[in-house]
């Protein structure tokens, strides 16, 4: 054993970058909802980009640790304590056997990446270690972490150091109020133009209904739809459609009343019609949002997100060029 | 059919076949979407048939948007005949109609519902026409159903009836979803029937239970040791109607890990299907049952 679990957080679980490949069978990537934060998490204690590390949402866990290790901690601002002593985020540092990681109270964003040594060591299922609590698959026996578990590490000879950091201009968090990028597209054609343009010139607000299947919004107009003659098989509602896929990111809006931007564990497909998708290099910044925080949808092209992602490829590249 | 394509994001294109739900457009996600995993694009990390549409998920590090859509469009003009039969299995559903634990759960929710003064299996009989829960039970079993989509949670099948359009049964979903639903509760939704393969949030009308696991992430049960979810689009489901006693029988079986699910192979037509639906809905029975 390496780690014992004493405290859980609020919904600690294991993640890496998650399970691609079975969504055309309703299981969801999972993986961590801040992969940036996650990939660079790793990087910093010399371990692969894609080995299993913590995601702990709002609140840390206490984990005693029964090897000699080394720990970062990346995401969220919630600043680690080994022993009570307090160390920095977004970089690495070492911990001996019987001590303790604890955490700060959250200052900024929701989740954090803690990536351990080597590794957290559960079975791969489907070629994944990524927790989907729904389906009871991946992680430690499908769930979130409690009390009293205890965790083993992958042993590895890689070579880390203390004090590996990443500077504030290499890091992401959302501003606020949060910007989240989106495509309009899918059944956009429901709204009437009005209602469109209004759902992107609102503030929403992050609704407390925000976990790894989705993030739902508050607060903005509701959404008028076009009239229609409604198709066989969807049902009467005006947000009905033809039970179809979700896109990662996609954004339904149930009644037309609260969008929801499905995330990591999102449901695979289902009866409502989504306006359009948050594009990729803005994922991450979803996993950071908080309760209550201001967020308003800025509307771009396909060129627009392109180039985000790419702005995104070169933040990581420069990051491993600093640490490796 | 028009079909329509959309971007979502900058990694996925979504594929509307048809915005109304037929075999035609299900046959026709599935004819695509398996010409698309058998090219192996490179690039491309998702292929989700679904009812009437379908979904690829891509990296655009790898394979440009418009260089996919491309792509796409030419399987659809290319899924012609060749996509019209389908070598596929029917599988033998038990299912215990009117059972005591969704009717539990429906009492407990019944204020979501469009009528809180019946039950589920009551609202759904009445407004398709039937007079009886029992002539409801024997039409939801009588006919066979396509599997046109895996997905919600893992392993949730959705189901479409192979009976003329004006026999299919419809029912709304509840007003808003129940926070509960009992594993492999067998529900209905729209035009679709589907089996809730893990315990959780639902809406779909319940109509009973079948003591059939159809997902299991430990692949401890027999017939899921190969893979943990159970079905995939194409398959034929045909549900029969059980009481109590073998209900518990086969969960007795379930439990020592000796039930084995009756499963047939069958070579489905969609043509000779039009020509004659109940005539080939029998030879579907006959295919699962003549031996």
């Amino acid at each position: 054993m390496a780690i014992r679990i004493k405290e859980s957080g609020l919904a600690t679980s294991i993640q890496d970058l998650g399970r691609p490949g079975y969504y055309h069978l309703g299981i969801p990537i999972s993986g961590a909802m801040d992969r940036f934060a996650m990939r660079v998490a790793n990087l910093l204690i010399g371990n692969n980009e894609s080995d299993a590390g913590l995601e702990a949402v709002f609140m840390g866990p206490v984990m005693e640790f029964t090897e000699d290790s080394f720990v970062a901690v990346t995401g969220a601002e919630m600043q680690p304590r080994v022993d009570g002593e307090l160390r920095e985020t977004w970089a690495s540092f070492a911990i001996k056997a019987g001590q303790t990681l604890s955490f700060d109270f959250l200052k900024q964003g929701a989740r954090v990446c803690i990536a351990i040594k080597g590794g957290i060591d559960v079975p791969v299922v489907l070629g994944s270690r990524a927790t989907y609590t729904l389906g009871a698959l991946g992680g430690l026996e499908g769930r979130a972490l409690r009390p009293g578990d205890a965790l083993q590490t992958v042993s590895s000879s890689t070579k880390s150091v203390e004090g590996a950091t990443v500077p504030a201009d290499l890091r992401r968090l959302p501003g606020n109020p949060a910007q989240i990028r989106v495509m309009p597209g899918l059944y956009w054609h429901r709204l009437t133009e009005e209602s469109g343009t209004r759902f992107f010139g609102d503030t929403w607000k992050v609704a407390t209904e925000a976990d790894r299947i989705g993030y739902r919004f508050q607060g903005g107009n509701p959404l008028q739809f076009v009239e229609r003659e409604q198709p066989f098989g969807a049902g009467s509602d005006p947000s009905n459609i033809v039970d179809s896929c979700y896109p990662y990111g996609s954004i339904q809006v149930p009644s037309g009343t609260e969008p929801i931007a499905l995330h990591r564990d999102a449901v695979s497909g289902g009866g409502y019609f989504m306006l359009g998708t948050v594009i990729s290099s803005d994922m991450d910044l979803i996993g950071q949002l908080q309760p209550n925080m201001d967020t308003r949808f800025v509307s771009v092209d396909m060129q627009e997100a392109i180039r985000a992602r790419g702005q995104r490829n070169t933040l990581l590249n420069k990051v491993r060029e600093l640490l490796n | 059919m028009s079909v329509r394509y959309s971007f979502g994001g900058d990694d996925h294109v979504f594929v509307e076949i048809e915005e109304q739900m037929s075999l035609e457009a299900f046959f026709k996600s599935l004819s695509i979407t398996n010409s698309v995993r058998e090219s192996q694009i490179s690039g491309v990390t998702e292929i989700c048939p679904a009812n009437a549409s379908y979904q690829i998920k891509f990296n655009p590090d790898i394979i440009k948007p418009e260089d996919l859509l491309l792509e796409l469009k030419r399987f659809e003009q290319h899924a012609g005949s060749s996509g019209r039969r389908l070598k596929t299995r029917v599988v033998d559903v038990p299912v215990l109609y009117n059972d005591p634990w969704t009717h539990e759960t429906l009492m407990r929710f019944r204020e979501r519902h469009q009528d809180p003064s019946g039950t589920d299996l009551d609202y759904a009989a009445r407004i398709n026409g039937y007079d009886s829960i029992d002539s409801f039970i024997e039409a939801h079993s009588g006919s066979p159903w396509f599997v046109t989509m895996v997905g919600f949670v893992a392993g949730l099948p959705f189901m479409y009836q192979m009976v003329d359009r004006d026999r299919q049964i419809e029912v709304p979903k509840y007003l808003r979803p129940r926070t509960d639903t009992p594993k492999l509760t067998v529900g209905y939704g729209g035009c679709f029937s589907c089996i809730y393969s893990v315990r959780g949030a639902g809406g779909y009308q319940m109509f009973g239970i079948t003591p059939m696991p159809i997902y299991d992430p430990d692949q401890g049960i027999s017939y899921l040791k190969e893979f943990m979810v159970f079905f995939n689009p194409g398959d034929i489901v045909k549900f029969r109607p059980i009481d109590r006693e073998t209900y518990e029988e086969y969960l007795g079986q379930v439990e020592s890990n000796t039930y084995e699910p009756k499963i047939r192979d069958f070579d489905f037509s969609l043509d000779d299907f039009y020509s004659d639906r109940d005539q080939y809905n029998r030879n579907i029975g006959e295919a699962l049952n003549g031996d």
